[in-house]
């Protein structure tokens, strides 16, 4: 007797299956990290007790939370929009990078002989023209000449990050930091200003929040937004409702890109204050701003949730590598088990499935 | 099928439905756009559950969760709308569907299976031909091949006929009267009522998602049917009045078109359509028409030749350029380019008009102008849904189509071009969009249709165009013509005169 599975799509499921099937797979996640936690000989609701408290329990934990959202908030906005017209950028880890130079570029440049605002308002336009440049290149080898997105925005981001590595230790190096992968810092009249006793950055913060609100509006409510779910849905609808492919797929990669690279710009002005390794600057932001994005459901009000849920994420594991002694890409497999559960989860939801016996 | 109740969100749309099918019977199912006759279907198949009611098979009670319990049940299904797989062969299509396939060398055992059904059949086609280089007729055969290689003793047929040309319908029907010979049931769905009066030998009728009727083909008639399935007499006639031709608004001069294949599929036609006039286009598909129609709404560039509209050129201009210019359209797949599935209804309502005045400015849509379009849309083709705010893919098939001619043709577009469009409408849709035809027509609106529906041609239009291998084997005015030189110009053979 042979089996087999069957799957039927399942378009008809209520709110509450969803949001079961979200708390569902949450758990699941959790439940294979703890296995992996007791393979490691560690007890795992210690572990995953040590991971919230150190990120929520604590002022210092809800801080360092809050300031590690505002990148992956920034990002994942721009990863609803060209999510929802299935262009599928993987690159924003490169496009961060990419803005994060360019914001640090035009600090050392403008930033001693110009008024401040002017050299962040600067730093703002470059930060996301070249996050925007950075994807629009693979957006447009996909419209124009089929290339797979997902390769060649992945590429890019070794390349965006190869280019970061060489600027730092060769034609940037900052001439005040002797033996350090460092440029020189960018002028103290541009860092931006912290809330008292921590590191918000909260001109960001708001900049992500109120721009999350201005994509969710453009989403939903304008002309482009609707064009690009059009797109996203159905593209050959898109044609023949005279839906421009190409300048629809630029845009879009353009909006992502530029908003990574303005968590790149929030991630110098607010933090680094010089452009260093691209480890350094960017913890996987780009990445896990992917899951984000995934978890808000593609909706722009609500990634600044599931941003804030995933920064907390990052916090607490690097608040058990230290405490519990594990190796740095914990965080990672961590992030990546909870995002396959939550594919699964969205699989089962969206669909039937059953084991069935094969007649012989 | 026994008291069979489903509602979705609350609107039912069956309600204690009762249903059967003896072996060797072809059963007719009837009923309005949205009456329930495709849910009640997907039901048997597995494909949704009832919410009550139970389905008893040769006397015993089963209970169907999923399509591979249905097929066990021998129970097969041809959609509505296909569900093949666009970029592979029909071989592997074939294989797809068949569990049974052998773990080595699957085609060798698949193709002579292929072999022995075509035959016994008459169902022939290229095993190796990709589904995409297919017409729907042809699709339409895998399908059957598919459900034959399970031995359905069973087969449930959802309006096969709506997209075949009259020769493929009629192959059609003796393939169903020789599976009925062997003792294989079929239900079948369609709109036709000469269809059903011809091939079943029992109907039974659904009406708002409740039996109304359920006789031997004996004692009913196409009459008393229109009547059990809409409440009122309804007599397909065509009040044409003679109308003086106006301006001249479209015109096509020695057009070239490659096809995907890279074959020359529209091979110089050159016509005109005017103000206050219906031209049709006839043909069997697959001979041009629909790289034609692409070509002139411009979703396909063309080699050579020349589209005017009013007298200036739109050749190879874009979708929106031409849609601007006061050309829409019905398209022919209309699941795969009329409508966005997943979006909601008022958000298709809109689907290419949402660039323009009045539901968009520079920048944003108006949303309360949209809905009100939708609902406007809704009520003038009376498109039964539960609201406008559920996705489009939760309408009957026959709604979906109201929707887009609905939506094509409400603001009186000075040139529609509309690719069958009464496809999958029942009787009453049917007469109501002609209605709206005729009277574009008359208000001086000029209108560009292509249908396999000869009678359909023959009552709308003013001048019928036949195609055959690309080319216009005749322009002709079917009031003096007769059907069969239509059907001979169809086939190639220039008897008529030409234009
Ligand atoms: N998945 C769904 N979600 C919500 N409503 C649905 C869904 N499927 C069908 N309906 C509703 O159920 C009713 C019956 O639909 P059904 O597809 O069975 O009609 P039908 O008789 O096949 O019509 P047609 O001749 O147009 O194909 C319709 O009003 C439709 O809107
Ligand atoms: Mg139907």
């Amino acid at each position: 007797m042979k089996y087999s599975f069957k799957i039927i799509n399942n378009d008809s499921y209520t709110r509450t299956a969803a949001i079961a099937a979200l708390a569902l797979s949450l758990v699941c996640g959790f439940i294979v990290i703890g296995i992996l936690f007791l393979a490691k000989g560690i007890n795992p609701f210690y572990a995953v007790w040590k991971i919230f408290s150190g990120s929520f329990g604590s002022s210092y934990g809800i801080k360092e939370t809050v300031t590690k959202s505002i990148p992956l908030i920034m990002t994942a906005a721009g990863l609803t929009v060209v999510f929802r017209g299935k262009f599928w950028n993987i690159g924003s880890e490169g496009q961060l990078l990419l803005g994060a130079a360019a914001a640090t570029w035009v600090a050392l440049k403008i930033g001693q002989s110009l008024p401040s605002p002017l050299v962040i308002f600067c730093m703002i336009i470059f930060a996301a023209i070249f996050g925007a440049l950075w994807a629009i290149v693979p957006a447009f080898l996909r419209a124009r000449l089929s290339i797979n997105e997902v390769i060649s925005t992945l590429m890019f981001n070794y390349i965006a990050a190869e280019l970061v590595s060489f600027l730092v230790i060769g034609p940037w190096k900052g001439t005040t930091k002797y033996g350090y992968p460092y440029t020189d810092d960018i002028p103290a009249s541009v860092m931006l200003g912290h809330l008292p006793d921590s590191r918000i950055h909260y001109f960001t913060l708001i900049l992500a929040v109120i721009l999350s609100i201005i994509i969710f509006y453009m989403l939903f409510r304008t002309k482009f937004g609707y064009e690009i779910r059009v797109t996203g849905e159905n593209r050959e609808a898109a044609k023949y409702a005279g839906i421009n492919f190409l300048k629809t797929t630029l845009l879009m990669a353009a909006i992502s890109g530029a908003m990574a690279g303005l968590a790149g710009f929030g991630e110098i002005a607010g933090i680094h204050l010089h452009l260093t390794s691209p480890e350094i600057i960017s913890s996987g932001y780009g990445f896990t701003a992917i899951i984000v994005a995934w978890l808000g459901k593609l909706n722009p009000l609500l990634t600044i949730i599931s941003g804030f849920f995933f920064a907390g994420i990052l916090v607490g594991g690097d608040a058990i590598k230290l405490s519990l002694g594990l190796p740095a890409a914990t965080v990672q497999v961590f992030n990546g088990t909870i995002l396959v559960f939550l594919i699964i989860g969205d699989f089962f939801l969206k669909h039937r499935v059953t084991l069935i016996k094969i007649r012989q | 099928m026994r008291d069979i109740t489903k509602a979705f969100n609350g609107t039912f749309a069956n309600k204690n439905i009762n249903l059967h099918v003896s072996s060797g019977e072809v059963l007719g199912l009837l009923g309005e756009n949205g009456a329930g006759k495709t849910t009640l279907m997907n039901i048997l198949y597995g494909l949704y559950r009832p919410d009550s009611g139970s389905v008893l098979i040769n006397g015993e009670d089963v209970r169907i969760r999923n399509p591979h319990e249905s097929m066990n049940l021998g129970i097969g299904m041809i959609h509505q709308h296909f569900m093949l797989v666009d970029n592979h062969s029909v071989l592997e299509n074939i294989a797809l569907g068949f569990p049974d396939s052998p773990f080595f060398f699957p085609d060798r055992f698949i193709r002579k299976k292929i072999n022995t059904f075509s035959e016994k059949y008459g169902l022939y086609i290229d095993p190796d031909k990709q589904i995409w280089e297919l017409s729907a007729g042809e699709q339409q055969r895998v399908e059957i091949l598919k459900a034959l290689f399970l031995e359905s003793d069973l087969l449930i047929m959802d309006e096969p006929t709506s997209v075949l040309t009259p020769q493929e319908s009629i192959d059609l029907f003796s393939i169903i009267r020789r599976m009925k010979d062997e003792g294989h049931s079929v239900i079948l769905i369609s709109h036709k009522l000469d269809e059903i009066m011809a091939n079943c030998s029992r109907v039974t009728v659904l009406r708002k998602g409740e039996t109304v009727g359920d006789s031997a083909i004996s004692d009913v008639d196409e009459r008393s049917l229109s009547r059990m399935m809409v409440g009122r007499d309804i007599i397909l006639t065509f009040e044409k009045k003679p109308l003086p031709r106006g301006k001249e608004v479209l015109n096509v001069e020695n057009l070239h078109v490659i096809s995907d294949r890279g074959l020359e599929t529209v091979n110089n036609v050159s016509f005109t359509v005017h103000e206050n006039e219906i031209f049709g286009i006839a043909g069997v598909s697959g001979n041009g028409q629909r790289e034609l129609i692409e070509t002139i709404t411009g979703l396909r560039k063309a080699r050579s030749g020349n589209v005017s509209l009013f007298g200036s050129s739109i050749l190879n201009k874009s979708p929106r350029v031409i849609n601007n210019r006061g050309v829409t359209h019905v398209p022919e797949e209309r699941i795969r380019f009329g409508i966005v599935p997943n979006l909601l209804i008022y958000e298709n309502a809109v689907l290419k008009h949402h660039h323009s005045h009045p539901f968009s400015s520079i920048m944003f849509l108006d949303y309360e102008a949209v809905k009100g379009h939708a609902k406007d849309i809704i009520e003038k083709f009376s498109v039964s849904a539960p609201s406008i705010n559920v996705p489009m893919k939760s309408l009957s098939g026959g709604n979906i189509q109201k929707l887009i001619v609905g939506r094509e043709i409400n603001n009186k577009p000075p040139l529609l071009v509309a690719s069958h469009p009464t496809y999958g409408l029942d009787v009453g849709a049917t007469e109501y969009i002609r209605k709206q035809l005729l009277q574009r027509r008359e208000e001086g609106g000029a209108v560009l249709i292509v249908s396999e529906d000869l009678e359909e041609l023959v009552g709308l239009c003013d001048r019928v165009g036949v195609m055959f291998k690309g080319r216009f084997t005749g322009i002709v005015d079917p009031s003096t013509t007769r059907l069969e030189d239509i059907g001979l110009l169809m086939t190639g053979i220039e008897a008529g005169e030409d234009s």
